[in-house]
């Protein structure tokens, strides 16, 4: 079993009509054995940026401890919040400063920019970035996210019919992967 | 074949280790405590490789231990978790400790809590939790007869369940186990549920 896949997760990202939601499932597994089902694997970063991180647990909690305590630093010396692409670019360094020793996290980055312009980019675990206009999958049922996804989405989606639309999306591909599920965790912004 | 297991109850965390020192096939000692006080309302069960449990446990029991001295006010249990976890997760990645952590503790404003950090420092707040070949019988037990706010002697009562299920599916089940509990009057042992009595030590 890869080390990506030791903890398991299900990460999801989508844009609408000036608001995105992001998706996660709830599942903590060792392997084959469930530890917990209110796992959290979305953090906020500000009010309108947050930060999904799948795959090994450990390293998705040393990263957001890293990324949080960059922001903080930035906000103290900038007294203003990061855009969304600036934290993309910051966490694509963070990850990248580990090529040969790397975190084995695929981040999923969601906020809105400026005029509330939503904003979705993940990244592999050496900071590989991958821009979006319409969804963005992650972990080890990103292969039946892509296609739910792919299937579900349709363009500037009001807040309602979005969240609908990533949490039939996520619930039913989870439901094919035997390491995440357990629920699902949507926030919308 | 190590067995450590805990969960919590109303105003109360237990944790269950069991007691054989094992080094290959040779059972050294069917007496060895493996939950360690870390300050008077906290208790760590460990398990994993013996040295590595023994040296990290009684860094970070040292460590807290520092702190309150420094600082006048003892660690809460979530700060003495993120703290043990931060210690696991500086170590992995150079020289890295063989220790599963299940961290009971007591606070008087957060009340009871108990955390699960793996060996790869994966640090999870829970009810119920669960390390070792002995956590595929106490975590199924414990889904089935588990509810929050569980008295003493319900909770006292699943953890013999737990352990009458490790004791006779596992194949090298450990005979003995010691139970601890921590509560708003501070961490202390609990009971001791032994099947093999160890010969005393003869004093000089």
């Amino acid at each position: 079993m890869s080390i990506f896949e030791y903890n398991g997760s299900a990460l999801v990202a989508m844009v609408g009509k000036n608001c995105f939601a992001i998706a996660s499932d709830r599942r903590l597994g060792v392997q084959l054995q469930t530890i917990a089902t209110d796992f959290q694997r979305i953090s906020k970063i500000h009010d309108k940026l947050f930060i999904g991180l799948s795959g090994l647990a450990t390293d998705a909690q040393t990263l957001y401890q890293r990324l949080v305590f960059r922001h903080k630093l930035y906000q103290l010396r900038e007294e203003r919040d990061m855009k969304p692409e600036t934290f993309a670019s910051l966490v694509s360094a963070l990850l990248y400063e580990k090529r040969f020793g790397p975190y084995f996290c695929q981040p999923v980055i969601a906020g809105l920019g400026d005029e509330d312009k939503p904003f979705i980019c993940t990244m592999d675990a050496i900071g590989a970035k991958e821009l979006a206009k319409d969804f963005v999958v992650a972990g080890t049922a990103s292969e039946s996210l892509y296609g739910a996804c792919e299937s579900m989405f349709k363009l500037d989606m009001e807040p309602e019919e979005l969240f609908e639309t990533i949490s039939q999306a996520l619930l039913s591909s989870v439901d094919r992967d035997c390491l995440s599920g357990w629920g699902g965790h949507v926030y919308l912004v | 074949m190590e067995c450590v297991f805990g969960l919590v109850g109303n105003g109360f965390a237990i944790v269950v280790a069991d007691s054989s020192a094992v080094h290959s096939i040779l059972v050294h000692k069917s007496n060895e405590d493996k939950i360690m006080l870390l300050d008077s309302h906290k208790l760590i069960a460990a398990s994993g490789e013996p040295g590595d449990r023994v040296q990290f446990t009684e860094y970070i029991q040292k460590n807290v231990a520092l702190y309150q001295f420094r600082n006048g006010i003892p660690l809460t249990t979530a700060a003495a978790a993120n703290f043990t976890r931060g210690e696991l997760a500086t170590a992995l990645r150079k020289n890295p400790y063989s220790v599963n952590i299940l961290l009971a503790g007591y606070d008087k404003e957060t009340g009871p809590e108990l955390y699960y950090i793996d060996y790869i420092a994966t640090l999870h707040k829970l009810e119920k939790g669960a390390f070792g070949y002995g956590s595929y019988f106490s975590l199924s037990m414990m889904d089935r007869h588990y509810h929050s706010g569980m008295s003493v002697e319900e909770a006292i009562d699943l953890v013999d369940k737990c352990i009458m299920e490790i004791r006779s599916r596992l194949v090298v089940a450990p005979p003995n186990f010691v139970i601890k509990i921590v509560d708003k009057d501070g961490a202390r042992e609990y009971a001791w549920r032994e099947s093999v009595k160890d010969t005393p030590i003869p004093s000089a």
